[in-house]
């Protein structure tokens, strides 16, 4: 018995009948394909481009990092009182990043000109706002009905009452002119990213409309708003409003700033919608009607959910946009986030050669943590939808 | 007491005001400049299995979804159980609640778990409370067999499965009249007997019921009368027995001997 499984294991003529006697059991793989030193081999020198790429990489790597390292971390200064302490001394001839600058000044980057005794609201208002996306980016989250309440209606008033004042409740009034920084930044993207998703959804249902006089005014509107730049609606906002409304009636200009932020920002994000609508298929709208269901209803439970779910990587990509462009609102004389940053570098308590590059480090690193954020939250919803295709 | 056993339902189907449950009269329709029915007369009357077959473009499925308004005609009547389906946009919605349809594809709704499936309508257009439209749903899922299944998505079960949940959707509204477009053509093989199954028991509750189906063993078994069509007309109507032992038409016996063989 055990010599016939030898014989047949070992070499199988052609032609021969084979029953296996004896399993295989499992061995490691060669060392070449398993381990540091097969994952290297397959993924960095598999070809010869993948050698050059690598390379040339590794050359970037090298040339880059160690004296972004050196300028961030090595020769930074991390504490001091003036420009003094930014310059460069005979016993410390290289100055790098000037991070005292970022720290004796944080607090203006964080809430612009906002009253240093009422800055508790806006620091009550970060925890709503964060509060808000955490209860929305959480898929699994309790009553996430309750959390679409909460992010649209509920944080939105109330932030405004906290952020703008209500002498009735005990709120000293602060006007919008004494807003900025971090403060102004998150402002405009909370506020273009809860009007411009419902506004957009309408304005992609209305393209989609049977009603010609509705498709008509959506798409006007989408595409006169996508064919003009953000600075000129800006312009727009706070320029060309005022000539045409009574003066008595001057609305303010953080608000016109974020109207325009707004409507430009649905524009777009009614395209992103419109595209998340045309995935689903005709079969879900008629199963929706034939079990009777209005056209609001079957919008609203049926195709809706399902669109806006697929479109979550496109609506997070939107936004990251519309973050990085709220920057435009310096143009009209708001002090957002760089808006502050610009204005401490010339700052001459602080001005050194090397203030400025440190000013718009910090300004990079704290976009690109927001952005990044977002974008690996797009990742991790793409992930999640993929799985749930496959069950 | 023995209807209840067999049937699907357990509950007689809801009572039609009128003994006419379907009537078309002298319709038509074109998409564009494609005559897609032409002239097409039929009485289905209370309690009537009618099976429609014909090749495919011949305007079965167009013919049926006139019926609950998925598609529009443009001449003649359609009466559904004495209403009149026109422009009437509260007289489609009346009409689409006693109609029930199950489609080809199942079409049951991906982000809603099988029972939220099934209660959906009930609680958003008939206005049941949840709980006891759960009830319902639950009532109906054992009748087509699969309450364990209640809690799992659709994407999780099997063709057939999907297909006896979306019977079970429609039932859940009660309907008086039941349409299905090919119920069976995108299932396995194996699955096509648990679905014709649960709509033999469907017709043995007396349901009123149009089905557009290839299935020839279910149309000999269940069916009142058989409807041939072809190229938008209806070609031919006869009784089971005649229709397969001793069609009229040259165009039915040149179909039949292409799907008999």
């Amino acid at each position: 018995m055990s010599d016939i499984a030898t014989t047949t294991d070992a070499k199988l003529m052609a032609g021969q009948a084979f029953v296996r006697a004896r399993p295989i059991v499992p061995l490691p793989p060669p060392l070449t394909e398993a381990g540091a030193i097969g994952w290297v081999r397959k993924n960095l020198f598999s070809s010869t481009l993948n050698v050059a790429l690598t390379v040339v990489c590794a050359a970037l790597i090298v040339w880059l990092v160690p004296p972004l390292v050196k300028f961030l971390l090595i020769d930074a200064v991390w504490t001091g009182t003036s420009r003094v302490d930014c310059l460069p001394r005979p016993d410390y001839p290289e100055v790098g990043a000037c991070w005292a600058f970022v720290i004796d000044r944080i607090n203006f980057f964080t809430y612009g000109f906002y009253p240093i005794e009422e800055r508790w609201r806006v620091n009550v208002f970060f925890v709503l706002l964060a509060a808000g996306v955490a209860w929305m980016a959480w898929l699994d989250a309790p009553r996430r009905d309750l959390g679409v309440i909460y992010f649209f209606v509920v944080m939105p008033v109330a932030s405004l009452i906290l952020l703008l004042g209500w002498p009735l409740i005990g709120l000293e009034k602060v006007p919008t002119t004494s807003w900025g920084g971090v403060l102004v930044t998150v402002v405009v993207s909370a506020v273009g990213i809860v009007f411009s998703l419902p506004i957009g959804i309408v304005l992609a249902l209305g393209r989609r409309s049977r009603m010609p006089a509705v498709r008509l005014f959506s798409v006007i509107f989408i595409e006169f708003v996508r064919g003009v730049p953000l600075i000129t609606v800006l312009f727009m906002a706070s320029v060309m409003l005022p000539l045409f409304v009574p003066e008595t009636w001057s609305p303010d200009k953080l608000l016109r700033a974020l109207v325009g932020v707004s409507l430009f920002a649905s524009a777009y994000m009614a395209e992103v919608v419109r595209a998340g609508l045309q995935a689903i298929p005709k079969g879900q709208y008629e199963a929706a009607m034939a079990v009777g269901l209005s056209y609001w209803k079957t919008m609203g439970l049926v195709v809706l959910p399902q669109a806006l779910k697929i479109t979550i990587p496109n609506i997070v990509n939107t936004t990251i946009g519309l973050f990085k462009d709220t920057t435009l609102v310096f143009i009209v004389g708001i002090f957002d986030f760089l808006m502050t940053i610009e204005a401490s570098r010339v700052d001459p308590n602080w001005a050194t050669p090397g203030i400025s590059t440190t000013g718009y480090a910090f300004a990079a690193i704290f976009y690109l943590i927001f952005c990044y954020g977002m974008s690996r939250y797009a990742r991790f919803v793409e992930a999640r939808l993929a799985a749930g295709d496959r069950r | 007491m023995a209807q209840q056993t067999t049937g699907i339902s357990g509950l007689k189907p809801a009572p039609l005001k009128t003994g006419v449950a379907v009537d078309l009269i002298g319709v038509h329709k074109w998409y564009g400049d494609f005559h897609v029915l032409r002239d097409i007369n039929l009485r289905v009357t209370k309690g009537e299995r009618i099976v429609i077959c014909g090749p495919s473009g011949s305007g079965k499925s167009t013919m049926i979804r006139c019926i609950n308004r998925l598609e529009e005609h443009q001449q003649g009547r359609v009466i559904v159980d004495g209403m009149e389906l026109a422009n009437d946009l509260k007289k489609i919605d009346e009409v689409r609640r006693d109609v029930g349809m199950v489609f080809q594809h199942f079409n049951l709704f991906p982000h809603l778990t099988v029972l939220e499936n099934l209660t959906l309508a009930p609680i958003w257009v008939r206005k049941q409370p949840k709980k006891e439209a759960e009830e319902i749903a639950m009532h109906y899922l054992q009748r087509v067999k699969i309450p364990e299944q209640a809690a799992k998505f659709p994407g999780q079960l099997s063709g057939g499965q999907q297909q006896r949940v979306a019977i079970a959707r429609a039932l859940c509204m009660n309907p008086k009249i039941m349409l299905f477009d090919e119920p069976t053509s995108a299932l396995d093989p194996e699955m096509v007997k648990e679905v014709l199954d649960t709509m033999v028991r469907l017709a043995e509750d007396g349901m009123t019921m149009l089905v557009v189906t290839h299935e020839m063993g279910f149309a000999r078994q269940v069916a009142n009368r058989i409807v041939f069509m072809d190229e938008g007309q209806i070609v031919e109507v006869n009784e089971p027995k005649t229709f397969f032992d001793n069609p009229q038409h040259e165009r039915t016996k040149l179909f039949l001997s292409q799907i008999l063989h």
